[in-house]
């Protein structure tokens, strides 16, 4: 793609959309959102195909000094390439889950959300420090519209919640940003993952990210806005926030927090494996005991996302490769999980565990897509979600083994509380009548869980193919921080030698074979 | 220096006040049935006179070829920047008010006088090189303004907000006499320059008295906590059009005039006037956002977030560069669109009668009864918050970068971590008017001028105006660097 801005009409596409949406009616305003949106996944597989693997680091690179004192700077590597491949994946798929569900205001709905891809998008492509604040800061206002116009009974105390606490961890780094760009001389990113704050500034300027990338990602104990947003938010509005929104955090932190301050990084290490371990075992001991099935599912994401950041700070490749593929497979499957949950939302309009029962027997297709996406989110082989913990783990291994050993009971505790939910969902008896009247899925719903159980298996069997773009960033990225990496507690001694001898007789025995 | 290059320095002045004087005349013989004519006649004149200040905005202007009359009076870049922000403001309070007192049988031949009257005194104050035209300008602005907001005689909130201005404005005019006058003793001199140079090197308690009672007359000017009181009961009780008035064009000059007094009079002693700005700019932008949480009325709420926003303006001057310098100016600019923005979208919420709704809960489900209404008063809300990518970002984003620069990284972290107090009021209207269920109250027509300045105002502060960022920019360095030509 010789110089032709995809990536600007990319941005370019969901915007038109916008404005239009705004001035139709509802008949029109879903029409026009879903061709908005795949035109961008089309766009998105141009993007993935004209993608130069082992190419160089940053491809489809625009600049236009437009502004004062930033610039309109839009590239992308591998990393950035497969979130803009998941965000376009799952938009059309929000769409077409908020077809009937969505009555009301459909014009401003479907604005709304076709400005979040933009602004996703543009998260994803910003190569200028101020222009990735601006599209990630921005992102509260649809957001904040989304929850509390479409939401549910709280919506309005949710929304609240999401925006205050997401602003209080931005700004914070906003000053950090400022502070770097008058340091560094440039807002320009790929210049300042390379550039060398002193070791006592990165404290504070690691500090300053954490603070919004912990509250987005969401970590523990700050992750209190994400249930109330989830269970509050329309289908939809779920899937984009545990498929795209939550990656915002675990992006932030393999582009910004990792490359730009290793040594920080390192130093604050046993801050994140403490706040992941007690992520993964608290919030699976709460997911275990809720009521509500989205709330189930927003408490799973918090353990998973604890995965992630314990990946990405085990400073190695199979960690950093591995919380990449969580982050890519948790999109997928809470995705996934959240428009199952909406399914029999739909029919029955309660969330209430209890409420439902024995679906094998009435909803067969819906039983075997939320059996698969179940077993994903527990990380069974063949599903997506086996590689990406199996990495991530492995990674935290060489690390730490207490941190994997910690982190590994949430693997058991995940498939207790996803089975403990699908028992009671799908299998035993049919206790509510309506519940057991409910019809299986319609072709739309079933046209919008099939791509995602494919890319769910494709992933599992051939990740190669979601790694091989990402590697070679992620070798760069793994030779950045090297230096800062924290010592092993394993201590791992090499093993003695072999002695001379023994390789001759091997081969002398060899031989008389 | 003689006097053809004085008279030709103030040309703007002259052209003001001339037409002031002829629209006086004319209201004096034709009466109130002239007020439309006369507020035409203002503003062409404000256009004119926005005319002639802009050369030197554009050239740059400073140092001895910009100064009038022996240094009394200065037409330089930094002037004119303000001026061109006052005479906008000025020109919108003149178009919005006709509609509002027509309705009310309250348009009165005044108006249009006092309000060219009051931009003649701004444009004065913010052109001071010497105490006493500032306090020439000050006053004369101050007095068309009491009247101002006093303009509804049967009103009694009305007459409530001119009388507390009087009071209140008379007191920090007092102050401010008192403290220059104790400058003028300890320094011997009245002239900014003068004022500078003898304070260079060590100060003397006495004229540290003066600098602080300068600077609190000035704070009660650009109602900066903790001489805020009277900023939310004006700006409830004064006509609508006035408070936009005061909102703006007022606020524009006094701040010009507090950066012009302390960065250049006071500019030698940067060290101890620096605490109690940067105190004023925290304590205003906390007071500010806490003080809203608990409003019912849209006035009230619009006062309280000028308070706060003027903390995030004098942030810049803490930062005392000239990069401070010039994220204020450019942080006034986008702030007079916004207020622009909000109150107007204020004058437009009528009832079925006509009468005008200030109360919160009355726009409930405005989004679903006038949605371009609702949206354009949600984008000034999130824009007043500082949400990117409305242009109010931009505003925070040069000042607070500017606060860094100058290794103010503390303030920078507290102001901005304070704003987020700010972003609760402001996402509450725009849940008010989105998220609750329509209450109807709001669903009478509007004014078509009404229409098309809310219209150019979201315009500025929708994302487009991130287009103008180096052009902005680039005008207020230019205004900037007069202030700091003597360090």
């Amino acid at each position: 793609m010789n110089g032709f801005p995809i990536l600007s009409l990319m941005l370019l596409v969901p915007l038109v959309a916008a404005i239009a949406c705004l001035y139709s009616n509802a008949r029109t305003a879903r029409m026009v959102a879903l061709a908005a949106t795949l035109i961008d996944f089309a766009l998105g597989i141009v993007l993935w195909t004209n993608y130069d693997i082992g190419g160089a680091q940053w491809q489809f690179t625009e600049r236009v000094e437009l502004f004062a004192g930033f610039s309109w700077a839009l590239g992308i590597d591998g990393i950035a390439l497969m979130l803009i491949m998941l965000s376009v994946f799952l938009m059309p798929i929000c769409i077409g889950a908020s077809w009937n569900a969505i009555e009301k205001r459909v014009g401003e709905y479907m604005a709304a959300f076709l400005l979040m891809e933009l602004l996703m998008i543009g998260v994803f492509a910003a190569q200028d420090l101020f222009l990735f604040y601006i599209f990630f800061e921005a992102g509260l206002i649809p957001m904040y519209l989304i929850i509390g116009i479409w939401g549910g009974a709280d919506r309005i105390y949710a929304s609240y919640k999401f925006f205050l606490y997401t602003l209080l961890g931005s700004v914070l780094m906003l000053i950090a940003m400022l502070w770097m760009v008058n340091e560094a001389g440039t807002p320009d990113i790929p210049t300042l993952m390379a550039y060398d704050f002193a070791p006592e500034a990165q404290t504070w300027l690691w500090l300053a990210f954490f603070a919004s990338f912990a509250v987005k990602m969401p970590m523990w104990p700050v992750h209190t806005w994400l249930p109330d947003a989830h269970v509050q938010a329309p289908t939809a509005g779920s899937v984009i926030l545990a498929g795209v929104l939550l990656k915002m955090g675990g992006y932030g932190f393999i582009r910004f927090s990792l490359p730009m301050f290793p040594e920080a990084s390192s130093q604050f290490a046993w801050l994140v494996f403490g706040l992941s371990m007690a992520a993964v075992v608290i919030t699976s001991l709460i997911a275990l005991v809720q009521h509500d099935m989205k709330k189930l599912i927003a408490y799973s994401s918090v353990a998973h996302m604890a995965i992630v950041t314990i990946g990405l700070f085990s400073f190695n490749v199979q960690g950093l490769e591995g919380s990449m593929i969580v982050m890519l497979s948790h999109g997928l499957v809470s995705g996934a999980l959240f428009l199952a949950v909406g399914v029999i939302y739909d029919r029955l309009h309660t969330r209430e565990i209890d409420r439902y029962g024995g679906l094998a027997i009435n909803m067969p297709k819906y039983a075997l897509f939320f059996l698969l996406f179940t077993m994903a989110s527990i990380g069974l082989p063949g599903t997506s979600g086996f590689v990406g913990e199996f990495l991530s783990l492995a990674g935290i291994y060489q690390v730490s083994s207490w941190v994997a050993f910690v982190c590994t009971t949430g693997i058991i505790l995940g498939a207790a509380y996803m089975l403990y939910l699908y028992r009671r969902v799908v299998f035993g008896e049919q206790k509510n009548a309506d519940a057991a009247a409910m019809p299986d899925l319609s072709l739309r719903e079933f046209a919008l869980m099939a791509p995602i159980a494919a890319v769910v298996l494709w992933m599992g069997v051939y990740p190669e193919s979601f790694i091989a773009p990402m590697r070679s960033d992620i070798a760069a990225l793994d030779a950045r921080i090297a230096r800062a990496r924290p010592v092993s507690d394993a201590q791992p001694t090499p093993g003695k030698p072999q002695a001379e001898t023994h390789h001759d007789t091997t081969a002398a025995h060899e031989g008389a074979h | 220096m003689d006097w053809s290059t004085s008279l030709r320095l103030i040309a703007p002045e002259e052209l003001l006040s001339v037409a002031g004087l002829v629209m006086l005349l004319t209201a004096a013989w034709a009466g109130d049935r002239a007020s439309r004519t006369l507020s035409i006649i203002g503003v062409t004149a404000l256009v004119g006179a926005a005319f002639l200040v802009a050369p030197a905005l554009c050239a740059g202007s400073m140092g001895a070829e910009t100064e009038a009359f022996f240094g009394q009076f200065r037409a330089d870049a930094f002037a004119s920047f303000a001026k061109l922000l006052i005479y906008g403001s000025a020109a919108v309070a003149l178009i919005i008010a006709p509609a509002y007192f027509e309705r009310l049988n309250a348009m009165r031949a005044e108006y249009p006088v006092l309000v060219i009257f009051a931009a003649l005194g701004m444009g004065i104050m913010v052109s001071a090189g010497d105490f006493l035209t500032l306090y020439v300008g000050l006053e004369m602005n101050s007095l068309a303004a009491y009247v101002l907001a006093a303009f509804m005689r049967n009103d009694g909130r009305s007459l409530e907000a001119g009388l507390k201005y009087f009071v209140l404005g008379a007191l920090a005019s007092g102050i401010l006499l008192f403290g220059i006058s104790l400058t003028y003793g300890f320094t011997g001199s009245t002239s900014f320059a003068g004022v500078n140079a003898a304070l260079d090197g060590a100060i003397s308690t006495g004229a540290v008295f003066g600098l602080t009672f300068v600077l609190a007359g000035l704070a009660f000017k650009i109602s900066a906590v903790p001489f805020h009181m009277w900023t939310p009961d004006v700006y409830e009780g004064a006509p609508t059009p006035v408070t936009t008035f005061f909102a703006t064009a007022p606020k524009v000059a006094a701040l010009a005039l507090t950066m012009r007094v302390a960065l250049d009079a006071f500019g030698s002693q940067i060290i101890s006037w620096q605490p109690i700005v940067i105190f004023a700019a925290l304590a205003s932008i906390i007071v500010g956002a806490l003080g809203a949480i608990g409003q019912i009325n849209l006035k009230r709420l619009m006062a309280y977030s000028s308070i706060n926003n003027v903390g995030f303006i004098l942030i810049g001057l803490a930062a005392a560069t000239p990069q401070g310098a010039s994220a204020m100016l450019v942080y006034l600019a986008i702030y007079v669109a916004m207020s622009v923005g909000g109150f107007v979208g204020i004058l437009m919420l009528k009832d079925v009668d006509g009468n005008h709704v200030e109360s919160i809960a009355d726009i409930a489900g405005l989004s679903r009864t006038r949605p371009l209404l609702a949206a354009a008063l949600a984008m000034v809300m999130f824009s007043l918050a500082g949400i990117p990518p409305l242009f109010g970002f931009w505003g925070k984003f040069v000042v607070f970068n500017a606060a860094v620069a100058a290794d103010l990284v503390p303030l920078a972290a507290i102001g901005i971590a304070a704003s987020v107090i700010g972003a609760f009021y402001y996402i509450k209207i725009v849940k008010v008017m989105y998220f609750d269920e329509p209450v109807g109250v709001v669903t009478g027509k509007s004014d078509w001028a009404h229409g098309a300045l809310l219209a150019g105002s979201a315009l500025v502060i929708s994302p487009l105006g991130y287009l103008l960022t180096r052009w902005l920019g680039a005008m207020a360095d230019n205004a900037a660097a007069p202030l700091f030509h003597l360090m």
